[in-house]
């Protein structure tokens, strides 16, 4: 079985998010960056997990993305993966990004394409379920646990209030959350090991544009706290529906 | 022309988030001089469907066939897609849910379309077809100009509140020629929580964290949430630990949530956290440190030990039910 796991370069989650050129930009200088949690923590660890214990035969990672990230894709491969793909080019619009991995993905016939819920940057979690419309393949979102047999995947998910339990054939699409494997850290030899691993950069296929993003904003300062005499619940009751008006 | 908008229910009943997508499109379709049609899937009353009338939608589109009482996404896609054929759509509307997040990316391939995940505003038509989102969890906002003829739209769930008028819609029955593959996935097991407010669509929500101590003090939080009719969420070392399921978690690597009211109780404060919550209408703190950095993202705030403060507040809003 082989698998390509979805791998997008976010600002480590505690970045204070600062605006630049007449808030048309995010500041990136002095930003550190990092695995998209959900793709680190869940679809890749799980990959590896499935080449471990003999279910995969071969990962591959991919990411779109600028040199840039070359670090990032460098840190998912020391955890695992037999090669990575960069396709060189920058993308927040999730529609490019799905046409990006589609087109290189449509000639390697993986079996089962893992990504994470989402990107903690620009939260779309699209891209998954593009992917499978691309690729004509079936997807399942919001994962939390995946099980291989034959070839056949068992996946639970998440459903509004509660779980499901679905099974699907191959070609897949998973988006993965919490449940689907346990978070690990790279070891010495992985990380060596990593360095000697192809890094393959794709050029972008030409796609028009969809959306652009004209501007940026911060959220509103909170005006104050009101402090309420812990004894005097009535009161923050009366506050909450008299001046908040939520009760 | 219309503005096709996709109506999930659950069981048979449609959720207020869904009469709020309605709404949103009716708006839209004012706005762009269209028409607005439903579109709802499987096993639903004409009774129930009706209602979408007094929210806006003209016609509604009924596609009765059991099989789509379960997510099936293709099939899904194929009932959507015959709808915006039939109706000549050029705007798609959907809800960012996990139902939509399954569907609504399938139609921006197929139809081409520029897609907006979490639309928080109307469209502008001034700037174009600009929509404002949530980036970073909500610590900043995106201003998305949808440039693609065709147009897809996954609103953001209780953003606007919802206005009922006399409307009447028209129920029409489509038929649908399924794919091959449209059933590739079947289903095996369902288990879900009955009674529960769902967490993502809640207008209230009462929150904990680790200052909750342990999960055997979380009939405090749980008794507060069954008096407000609030849903329960919490911080993630407390999901982390099994204190509370994880599907509770909210923040940037958890859910993120807009409700009329956060409560938070025994939780810090930290940066990932606010992330996903401070999108709220209103936020109360209740924290034994006053020193906590959740008091300065907060609208009201009790420096207080939760396990006294707690069964306070939940007698002091039983009080306030009773004199209403
Ligand atoms: C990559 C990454 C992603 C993360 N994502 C998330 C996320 O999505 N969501 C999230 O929540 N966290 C996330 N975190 C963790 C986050 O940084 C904090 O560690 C976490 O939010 C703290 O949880 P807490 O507030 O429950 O616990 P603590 O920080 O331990 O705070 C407990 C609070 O309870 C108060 N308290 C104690 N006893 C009482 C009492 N008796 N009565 C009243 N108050 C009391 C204390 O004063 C304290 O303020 C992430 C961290 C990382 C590194």
């Amino acid at each position: 079985m082989k698998i390509l796991v979805c791998i997008s370069q976010v600002p480590d989650t505690s970045t204070k998010v600062v605006l630049k050129d007449n808030n048309t930009a995010i500041e990136s200088n002095g930003v550190t960056y990092i695995i998209n949690p959900y793709d680190e923590w869940y679809g890749l660890i799980r990959a590896i997990e499935l080449k471990e214990t003999g279910v995969a035969s071969q990962i591959d990672l991919v990411t779109v993305g600028k040199a840039n990230t070359e670090p990032v894709i460098r840190k998912a491969l020391a955890l695992g993966g037999d090669k990575a793909i960069r396709i060189d080019v920058e993308s927040n619009d999730p529609y490019l990004t799905a046409v990006y991995i589609a087109d290189y993905a449509k000639s390697e016939n993986y079996d089962l394409i893992l990504c994470g819920k989402e990107s903690i940057d620009y939260n779309n979690g699209t891209v998954g379920s593009m992917l499978a419309e691309l690729l004509d393949m079936d997807y399942i979102g919001f994962a939390t646990g995946i099980q291989i047999e034959g070839t056949n995947a068992i996946v639970n998910r998440e459903v509004e209030g509660g779980e499901e339990t679905d099974t699907c054939n191959f070609p897949l699409v998973i988006s993965c959350q919490k449940g689907v494997a346990e978070a690990r850290i790279p070891n010495m030899r992985g990380i060596m090991a990593a360095r000697t691993r192809p890094l393959n950069v794709v050029t972008p296929s030409a796609v028009e544009p969809v959306t652009s993003i004209l501007s940026y904003e911060l959220p509103p300062a909170k005006a104050g706290v009101k402090l309420v005499d812990p004894a005097d619940m009535d009161q923050l009751v009366k506050l909450l529906h008299s001046e908040a008006k939520v009760i | 022309m219309s503005v096709i908008v996709f109506v999930e229910h659950d069981g048979g009943i449609i959720k207020k988030k869904n009469f709020e997508a309605v709404q949103y499109a009716a708006v839209i379709a004012q706005k762009t001089g269209a028409t607005v049609t439903a579109v709802i899937l499987g096993n639903i009353a004409d009774a129930e469907i009706e209602k979408l009338g007094e929210y806006g939608a003209q016609k509604v589109l009924h596609v009765e066939d059991k099989r789509l009482d379960e997510l099936h996404p293709r099939a899904y896609t194929s009932a959507i897609l015959t709808a915006i054929e039939k109706e000549n759509a050029k705007i798609i509307v959907a809800l960012n849910d996990i139902n939509g997040r399954a569907v609504a990316p399938r139609i921006a391939i197929k139809l081409k379309a520029g897609l907006l995940a979490g639309a928080l505003t109307y469209p502008d038509l001034d700037k174009g077809f600009v929509i404002k989102k949530a980036v970073y969890a909500g610590k900043a906002f995106a201003y998305v100009n949808i440039t693609s003829d065709a147009k897809v739209i996954m609103l953001m769930p209780n953003t606007f509140p919802l206005v009922k008028s006399e409307g009447k819609a028209t129920i029409e029955k489509l038929a649908v020629n399924f794919g091959a593959k449209d059933f590739g996935i079947k289903v095996k097991e369902v288990s879900k929580v009955t009674g529960e407010v769902s967490l993502s669509d809640a207008a209230l929500v009462v929150s904990g964290g680790r200052g909750m101590k342990g999960p055997e003090n979380w009939y405090l939080i749980e008794d507060l949430a069954m008096e407000l009719g609030a849903a329960t969420a919490c911080s993630r070392p407390v999901s982390d630990a099994d204190w509370r399921p994880h599907h509770e978690h909210v923040g940037q690597t958890g859910g993120t949530i807009r409700p009329d009211l956060y409560i938070a109780v025994g939780i810090s404060g930290a940066i990932q956290h606010l992330a996903g919550v401070n999108g709220s209408k209103t936020i109360v703190v209740i924290n034994r440190d006053p020193e906590a950095p959740f008091f300065k993202a907060a609208n009201y705030g009790v420096v207080g030990d939760a396990m006294e403060v707690l069964p306070r507040l939940t007698e002091a809003v039983k009080k306030f039910k009773l004199h209403k």
